[in-house]
């Protein structure tokens, strides 16, 4: 193989017009709190799973909703279902809903 | 008192209407100048308020003939020239007319930032980049919400603190009603035109008044409006006239791109230029933010160090309707007190 001297980086943009933002949808028809998330911030800072490995609800659902999706699989990996994050929540997200229906869609 | 005392208000928004409506009760002669052709200042262009919806036109409809009945109103009338003369406030008007008054209200309020000079937003230079402001005439004007195209669009953009918060522009200050204006405006959106798509670009949704937050759920909850945090870095246009939008989703740590159909601009508020040219003539001291600076910022938010002249609505800085109608009520009440003191030492 030809050696270019360089390599190609993959665009670091979120794009809105490319992304496919399906998953967002079907999430908001199954579980309509996921629509009022205000990024407070709390699910993340009392996150039990979150002392020892990158995890944040509020990045899963945030990355979920820009069409990133792949970014959030190994994250999603991380929650143990403690339902914390849920009782915290100032907005009544129903983060746990959540968590598990993405866990559906996207891993099993 | 032997001879009523006469108040010049200068302005005839909503700020100035309500004092000249309290100072009449009082039983002072009041007269109230606008430099347009009619009562009502800004209100006049608004279609409907937040947070409840209600039609703008209920304000002036209630505060103009109010008004109109009890002062003694000149429009298209501006100050030419003011000079003070034992105690009382010789006045000439743009019509000839000189008057002599023994207080002065400034009522002059604010003008929208004009979003030309915010350029690489590209108002002025791309025809589907608006203002909020103009967003609203169309509401009020039943004009359907369309492209320059006249197309129905599938996403509409929202920018906030165009104008405010920002160095460029020299405005370090926030405009305040602007976040849940645009709020307002995405839901009404929403509403117009079910399959349109309407984002939010903010820093910071500042929501401070009473029912605020709960449009905020509203506007996700049952309307979905999207609101992504960053400040827009710029915006482009494509080849068929769509908006290119870039910021960071700071939410996210990284860098955004979209386009919409159409971008409406929440321009803030700067000092009017009456309200600059009141504070030149009167020597008014202005606050950093150039509106000007009232004697005490909590007990005496309506006096200013020059004797007799006093101060109301938003040529102190951005407020709201109802708080430029509860300050205007405070004007007058710190009017009549003044009076009251100044009656028992001096003459
Ligand atoms: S349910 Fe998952 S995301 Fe929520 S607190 Fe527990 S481990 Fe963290
Ligand atoms: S606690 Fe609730 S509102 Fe706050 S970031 Fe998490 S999901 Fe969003
Ligand atoms: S009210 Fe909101 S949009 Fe307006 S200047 Fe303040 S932060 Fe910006």
């Amino acid at each position: 193989m030809i050696n270019w001297q360089f390599t190609l980086h993959p665009d670091h943009t979120i794009n809105l017009d490319t992304n496919d933002r399906t998953l967002a949808r079907l999430l908001e028809e199954k579980e309509p709190t996921s629509r009022i998330c205000m990024a407070c911030g709390s699910c993340g800072g009392t996150c039990t799973a979150a002392q020892f490995e990158p995890v944040s609800f509020r990045h899963i659902l945030l990355m979920v909703r820009r069409g990133e999706t792949e970014s959030v699989r190994s994250e999603l990996t991380k929650c143990m279902y403690c339902g914390k994050c849920t009782l915290v929540c100032p907005r009544g997200v129903n983060t746990r809903h959540i968590l598990a229906l993405l866990r559906t869609m996207l891993i099993n | 008192m032997h001879t009523r005392k006469h108040i010049l208000v200068i302005g005839g928004g909503v700020a100035g209407m309500e004092s000249a409506i309290h100072l009449c009760d009082m039983g002072y002669e009041v007269t109230l100048i606008e430099k347009q052709d009619q009562l009502g200042g800004h209100v006049l262009k608004w279609d409907f308020l937040f947070p409840d919806h209600r039609p703008a036109y209920e304000i002036t409809n209630e505060l103009c003939p109010a008004v109109e009945e009890k002062a003694t109103i000149k429009l298209q009338t501006e100050v030419k020239n003011i000079v003070r003369q034992n105690g009382h406030f010789e006045v000439a008007l743009s019509d000839g007319e000189k008057l002599t008054a023994d207080a002065l209200l400034v009522a002059t309020g604010f003008d929208l930032f004009d979003a030309h000079k915010k350029e690489e937003y590209g108002y002025g230079i791309y025809d589907n980049v608006i203002t909020a402001a103009e967003l609203e005439e169309r509401f009020q004007n039943k004009i359907p919400i369309r492209t320059a195209a006249g197309k129905k669009p599938a996403r509409v953009g929202f920018v906030h603190c165009v104008g405010s918060r920002d160095e460029k522009v020299g405005n370090e200050y926030c405009s305040k009603v602007c976040c849940v204006t645009a709020v307002k405006q995405a839901m009404r959106v929403r509403e117009s035109l079910p399959g349109c798509e309407v984002f939010c670009f903010y820093m910071d949704l500042r929501m401070f008044g009473r029912y605020f937050e709960d449009l905020y759920r509203e506007a996700q909850e049952k309307w979905g409006v999207q609101f992504i945090r960053g400040r827009l870095s710029e915006a482009a246009e494509d080849i068929d006239q769509r908006i290119i939008v870039k910021l960071e989703d700071t939410l996210a740590g990284r860098p955004l791109r979209m386009a919409v159909d159409l971008l409406v601009l929440l321009t803030g508020f700067v000092p009017s230029e009456g309200t600059r040219r009141m504070a030149t003539m009167l020597n008014l001291p202005l606050g950093n933010d150039r509106f000007i600076k009232p004697s005490d910022e909590h007990l005496r938010r309506n006096l200013t160090p020059v004797p007799g002249v006093f101060v109301t609505g938003a040529s102190a800085g951005p407020r709201s309707i109802s708080e430029s109608i509860s300050d205007a009520r405070a004007a007058a009440l710190e009017i009549a007190a003044w009076f009251n003191n100044s009656s028992q030492h001096a003459i």
